[in-house]
């Protein structure tokens, strides 16, 4: 009796079984590797695109430019201001950056396949249609003429 | 005392072998609820820059459907205010003209639709009309794919597509906007 008394409570608490615990990690990890999408650029502008039905998707990733426009975010709102402005890449631009910035992109692209690039506007609900009307002007001269102005789909109320 | 030996080895083990079962099952109910955030939105082709004058519009006025967006987000369609939200039935009704009424489009093929927004249009509006034009336009090539091939638009085949995209076709055209509502 004395016996068995001392053998358990030398033993303590019973270990948990944690062979499945690398399973659950693993199944994280992929959870967020599959949810999350990579970001290689800071947005420096709010954008908060609209909503809509009419939604095509953006096939090929690499055949894609964005331009996002919106007010700048707190941080940039001391040397920006809060009048609505353009980023093209991972900074500020201007009207006149904007065939440059098409042409770097192009660039990149097999010639086969340079007549499919999409320039997707990512543009904040807010913003009015001053700005987006020139830039669609820019678009337009430097012959980039399929564009995607990205929005979220209808929210079912 | 044997009945308290045998007691105390029960608690000792849990059984893990069903927390494979419930990962996996955590993991397949996790990949069908989440929408993975793709990138969507409105396909539009934009029109060749040219320095010329557009032509004009000698195209029969019964055929044309103007809609202008102001600067305080109203929207004038055909000279008459209107409700966002009738805009797509009204277009729909202006391209099919299924009474043959003699205001509106001789044939779908002849509609054009006019697109005319101020500086100071808000685009989340500017961008809903475009959204509720083009779905007038989806809804009527959907309604002619049932008819006809007794299928939606998306699943019909390419030659059918196409053939429907020939008489519906969607031809929509924007006008310089004006500037009365300029953001200073």
């Amino acid at each position: 009796m004395s016996k068995f008394k001392e053998s358990a409570a030398s033993k303590g608490a019973p270990a948990l079984n944690t062979a499945s615990l690398p399973d659950i990690v693993f199944m994280l990890l992929f959870f967020f590797m599959v949810v999350t999408k990579l970001r290689d650029t800071e947005l420096k502008v709010n954008v908060r695109t609209p909503e809509a039905s009419q939604l095509t998707k953006l096939e090929n990733k690499s055949l894609v430019n964005f331009i996002y426009v919106g007010r700048p975010t707190v941080k940039y709102m001391q040397v920006y201001g809060t009048k609505p402005r353009i980023q093209l890449g991972d900074k500020f631009a201007n009207m006149e950056d904007i065939p440059l910035f098409l042409e770097k992109h192009k660039l990149q692209i097999p010639e086969k396949q340079q007549t499919q690039i999409t320039s997707s506007l990512r543009i904040d609900g807010d913003v009015t249609m001053g700005i987006v009307g020139d830039i669609k002007t820019a678009l337009r001269k430097a012959n980039q003429l399929k564009i995607n102005y990205s929005a979220k789909p209808l929210q079912k109320k | 005392m044997l009945k308290k030996k045998k007691n105390h080895r029960m608690s000792n083990e849990i059984n893990a072998g069903s927390m494979a079962d419930i990962a996996f099952l955590l993991l397949i109910f996790f990949l069908v609820t989440t929408q993975i955030s793709e990138d969507k939105g409105l396909l539009v082709k934009l029109p060749p820059w040219s320095t010329e004058p557009p032509p004009d519009f000698k195209a029969n006025s019964r055929n044309l459907y103007s809609v202008l967006v102001n600067a305080q987000n109203q929207l004038l369609v055909r000279g008459q205010a209107m409700d966002i939200e009738k805009l797509r039935e009204n277009t729909k009704l202006f391209i099919s003209n299924p009474r043959q009424e003699s205001d509106k489009a001789t044939n779908p093929a002849d509609a054009i639709v006019s697109l005319k927004n101020d500086r100071g249009t808000k685009y989340s509006t500017y961008l809903r009309v475009y959204n509720e034009l083009q779905a007038a336009y989806t809804e009527l090539r959907n309604e002619m794919a049932l008819k006809k091939y007794g299928k939606d638009f998306e699943f019909v085949t390419d030659s059918q597509k196409k053939e429907i995209r020939e008489l519906i076709p969607l031809i929509l055209s924007e006008a310089e906007p004006t500037a009365f509502g300029d953001e200073k």
